[in-house]
């Protein structure tokens, strides 16, 4: 329990210190040191998979790519003119703390963290775990969800990948140029 | 001196060990997404030691290309076969093996592939494309 409140803690000041930073570069490495530390996260609670993605996609791939954005840039972030309090943000703040508490008042009605009784861990769960090796054969229902029992999502998560890379290609590739 | 030649070295373990997570995807955490991204970041620390040029000349950009869109276009063959034989799309069950939790085990290998294919081409094709050569 200790480390939990350790471990939430780093995140928020890695957080705060990714957003803060002045240094595009510190920014970037900062975010792969709070993936890091969410891939530990994912790991205490079970979520292995989860994990497994976080340490392959956000620490490694996103900061690399996130360095190779940061060629075609500046390193340092411009200095933002303060604007005047107005209504204007007056009306923003008003708004933000309104949705902000409409969220909260929103979680009390969620189930408690593992919770035994609720209809996910009674029906569909049970489904899976069991139906997994009944029905596929497959030991990992972690996979056997994500790829037969919801492959028609992995399919468009695919396709997603996929069609990023065809944008990609359409907005930045010049021959010439490079 | 040092970089490179660890690198070499390096590369084809963080490869294997990519293949190893695809073909495990159905008995321990991993699979087609996880491994996909491995295997693209072998090939991403060559671009970052030796430079793009010369992984340009080993892992040509036509052929990124085209293997960015070969996994997606597996995964969806593996899901209309499903059909043509009967089941629903994606339901591997169906496919004509002897034995249904063969033909699942079988039919999620291959989904698995095409989702390493495009995510590990996708991955490379995007560091090729954003980073830009100093002049």
């Amino acid at each position: 329990m200790a480390i939990d409140i350790f471990l939430l803690f780093f995140l928020v000041v890695f957080a705060f210190y990714a957003v803060y930073a002045r240094n595009l570069l510190v920014s970037v490495i900062i975010l792969s040191a709070f993936s890091m530390v969410m891939t530990i996260v994912w790991t205490r609670l079970n979520a292995v998979d989860v994990a497994f993605t976080e340490a392959a996609v956000g620490a490694g791939v996103s900061t690399i790519i996130f360095l190779a954005a940061l060629s075609r840039t500046k390193e340092t972030e411009e200095k933002v003119k303060k604007g005047k309090f107005d209504i204007y943000s007056l009306i923003t703040l008003f708004i933000v703390i309104l949705t902000g508490s409409v969220l909260i008042y929103g979680t009390f009605d969620m189930y408690g963290f593992g919770d035994i009784d609720t209809p996910i861990n009674n029906v569909l769960a049970p489904r899976y775990i069991y139906g997994s090796m009944a029905e596929l054969g497959i030991k990992n229902f972690v996979t056997s969800i994500l790829a037969a029992y919801r492959g028609y999502d992995t399919l468009g998560e695919t396709t997603v990948i996929f069609t990023a890379g065809v944008a990609v290609v359409i907005l930045l590739r010049r021959k010439e140029l490079d | 001196m040092i970089i490179p030649y660890i690198t070499k070295k390096m590369i084809p373990f963080i490869q294997l060990y990519a293949l190893y997570v695809i073909a495990h995807g159905d008995l321990g955490p991993g699979g087609g997404f996880q491994g996909g991204v491995i295997f693209g970041a072998s090939i991403i620390l060559h671009i970052l030691v030796f430079g793009m040029e010369k992984t340009k000349r080993l892992f040509p950009l036509k052929i990124m290309d085209f293997f960015g869109s070969l996994g997606v276009l597996i995964y969806s063959l593996i899901g209309l076969l499903c059909i043509y034989f009967g089941g629903s799309m994606l339901e591997y069950t169906k496919l004509p093996f002897k034995d249904p939790h063969l033909a699942a085990h079988l039919g999620i290998f291959g989904i698995e592939v095409g989702v390493a294919i495009t995510v590990s081409a996708v991955m490379v094709v995007f560091i090729f494309d954003i980073a830009r050569k100093k002049g």
